[in-house]
């Protein structure tokens, strides 16, 4: 297997049995200094993600600004609403009117939060993709029903096909794969 | 969720997962109900019966729009009847699929696993049956759109200080929310779909709904945050629609509903209901489909046990309307108890109410009914329908007599309150079907995090 010719490819993956031996890979794969890695699971592992070095999302605050969003749109819908541009009276009540308009406030909040909660989770993971390398190994398929998977791209300063390669078999896997473009 | 522990597992004989099952084994047996396993004969009797009763609906809503709400029942005094009865009905239907899929979660009850997949289904299909009512009830429902605060040539707003405009924006929400949890908790099965449909077309089909899901580690991390977040954001929408439901009638000065207790006791009847429903549907369920080992005794057992606590709640809630009605020496809160419960024409709902959402449930303090299939089948649907007795008890009992005698008349459902009221439950299960046919029943990711060997060991993995 010449170098050359793998000049094309996204990157290596190896492909694993369990659970604890795919941590403990990515583990491996980080402290040997390779950063452009990424592990695939067929549900959540929280281990893996830390040790691929992923620890931090923004997501929550995105979610918290899109709930005080919400919440002073609503608000400030309804002041605008009964207060400014067509205030009624109805009873002598006041016009800013606050504990009835706390159910009004309450539900644009959480509709704010939920919204922004969802629609960020998709955009930050760069969702929709309607094509991604890793489903060029067939092996793949199974990434969603028993079988975890770690990869190192290309891009990785420190990735070199023969190295790399040999890296990855020292880890035990059951396989490791090119990844095409 | 993040993390496989198992404290105080106390019923180890009926554990929340039947034994020998993988990953694979999960991943095939849910998936090969949608992909794999040839229609069954049942669900096409099933879905025909129900289709057929959703044409009710259909003919109901057709006549309805083009001549108007007059051939409904309910006219001053009693604005409100089966409209308002089946709204709060099915949206009380909808909230223990909430409650499952974000209470639970939240209090890290892992058994609500099998059964948070299909409930939610059932939360946002009663959703919708429930918003159909007052809808339609609007006598124009394609001006509904006035509701919503929009600028307008007319320069007019909706009254916000008005609980029925509460209403509009809580159910709203809800529906919303409801939809977006169910449908980001389906992305990672959609993506085992695709990955497993055999034919192009479905490969495609779900590979658009899945938006390339690869189940990578970082996605998983965002993925877990967010659901997280939307079980916490959840949690109080959950609560908090059920209490707006009730101020459209505590707000209100009319003896019979302007009580302070409704919003506990509404959102207790509305678990109660919902878990009725999750076990009318459960049972038939995991027998035709052979899923005994998803939905397990664990599950059954714990379902009955919610509904007895929440039964309970709400029969402390009818007791505390009867005693208020007498402390608070008022003569037309006192009229009214005395009204609904003995001396009024409708006496006889009040006591099917009891009979049925206080008397016969009370069989679930005992094992043998829990764990009895068919008894628990019965019970559940006995407690359907004590649930709408409870909602036709307190609007129209109520309505029917107010202060003044001048004003009092009966009240009389036509045919079309009931064909509409028929129509709406062919028109629940007939989505009910075709969910079951086309998509995951039991979330396949999540069911995968309850085997032992999801577990990270920590010094195989050192």
């Amino acid at each position: 297997m010449e170098a050359d010719n793998k000049t094309g490819l996204y990157g290596l993956m190896a492909e694993f049995d369990t659970a604890s031996a795919v941590v403990r890979a990515a583990k491996r794969t980080y402290s040997a200094g390779y950063r452009k890695i990424n592990g695939y699971s067929p549900y959540p592992i929280e281990e893996l993600s830390e040790a691929i070095g992923f620890h931090k999302t923004i997501l929550p605050w995105l979610v918290f600004a899109g709930g005080l969003i919400g919440g002073l749109a609503g608000f400030g819908m309804m002041y605008f609403t009964s207060v400014i541009d067509y205030p009624i009276m109805v009873g002598g009540r006041p016009f800013l009117s606050i504990p009835s308009f706390i159910p009004i406030t309450f539900e644009c909040t959480i509709l704010g939060a939920a919204l922004t909660a969802v629609v960020s989770m998709i955009l930050l993971n760069g969702l929709p993709q309607p094509y991604h390398p890793v489903f060029n190994v067939p092996r793949f398929a199974l990434a969603s029903r028993e079988r975890f998977f770690l990869v190192v791209e290309a891009k990785d300063p420190k990735y070199d096909y023969a190295e790399t390669k040999d890296f990855l078999e020292s880890l035990k896997p059951q396989e490791v794969f090119d990844v095409e473009k | 969720m993040q993390e496989v522990k198992r404290p105080n597992e106390p019923a180890e004989k009926f554990p929340i997962i039947g034994p020998g099952h993988t990953f694979a084994t999960i991943t095939d047996k849910i998936s090969a109900l949608t992909l794999k396993r040839r229609t069954p004969l049942g669900w096409y009797l099933g879905f025909a019966f129900f289709f057929g009763l959703a044409q009710l609906l259909a003919m109901t809503v057709t006549y309805l729009v083009t001549t108007g709400i007059g051939i409904w029942g309910n006219n001053v005094p009693v604005g409100w009847a089966f409209d308002i009865i089946n709204f709060v009905w099915w949206i009380g239907i909808g909230h223990a699929g909430t409650l499952i899929s974000a209470i639970l979660l939240l209090l890290r009850q892992e058994w609500r696993t099998s059964i948070n997949r299909f409930a939610e289904a059932m939360t946002l299909f009663a959703v919708a049956c429930a918003g159909m009512f007052p809808l339609l009830h609007t006598g124009r429902p394609w001006l509904a759109y006035w509701l919503f605060p929009y600028p307008n040539t007319m320069g007019l707003w909706p009254q916000f200080r008005s609980p029925l405009m509460w209403d509009v924006f809580a159910v709203s929400t809800y529906l919303t929310v409801s939809a977006l949890f169910w449908y980001v908790g389906l992305i990672p099965d959609l993506a085992t779909l695709r990955d497993r449909a055999k034919s192009k077309a479905f490969a495609l089909i779900y590979g658009v709904l899945a938006l390339g899901w690869r189940g990578s580690a970082r996605h998983w991390h965002r993925y877990e945050t967010m659901y997280l977040l939307l079980a916490g954001l959840s949690t109080p929408l959950v609560l908090s629609v059920h209490t707006i439901v009730s101020f459209d009638f505590a707000v209100a000065q009319l003896p019979g509903w302007h009580a302070t207790i409704f919003p506990p006791y509404f959102v207790a009847g509305a678990i109660y209901a919902g878990f009725a429903m999750v076990l009318t549907i459960a049972i038939p369920l995991r027998k035709f489909y052979h899923l005994e080992d998803f939905i397990t005794m664990r599950h059954i057992d714990n379902c009955a046990k919610v509904m007895l606590a929440t039964g309970l709640i709400v029969v402390y809630g009818y007791a505390m309307e009867a005693f208020f009605g007498w402390y608070s020496a008022n003569d037309f809160e006192w009229f009214m108890i005395k009204n609904r419960i003995w001396s009024g024409p409708y006496w006889f709902m009040y006591w099917l109410l009891l009979l049925s959402n206080f008397l016969i449930p009370q069989l679930l303090w005992f094992k043998k009914y829990r764990h009895n299939m068919i008894w628990l089948f019965l019970v559940a649907n006995v407690v359907n329908v004590g649930m709408w007795l409870e909602r036709f008890v307190i609007i129209v009992t109520s309505l029917h007599r107010d202060f003044l005698p001048a004003s009092w008349a009966m009240y009389k459902p036509t045919m079309f309150d009931i064909t509409m009221f028929v129509g709406t439950i062919g028109f629940f299960f007939s989505l009910m079907f075709l969910f079951i046919r086309f998509v995951p029943v039991i979330s396949i990711f999540e069911m995968r995090t309850l085997l032992p060997e999801a577990r990270v060991d920590e010094k195989d993995a050192a």
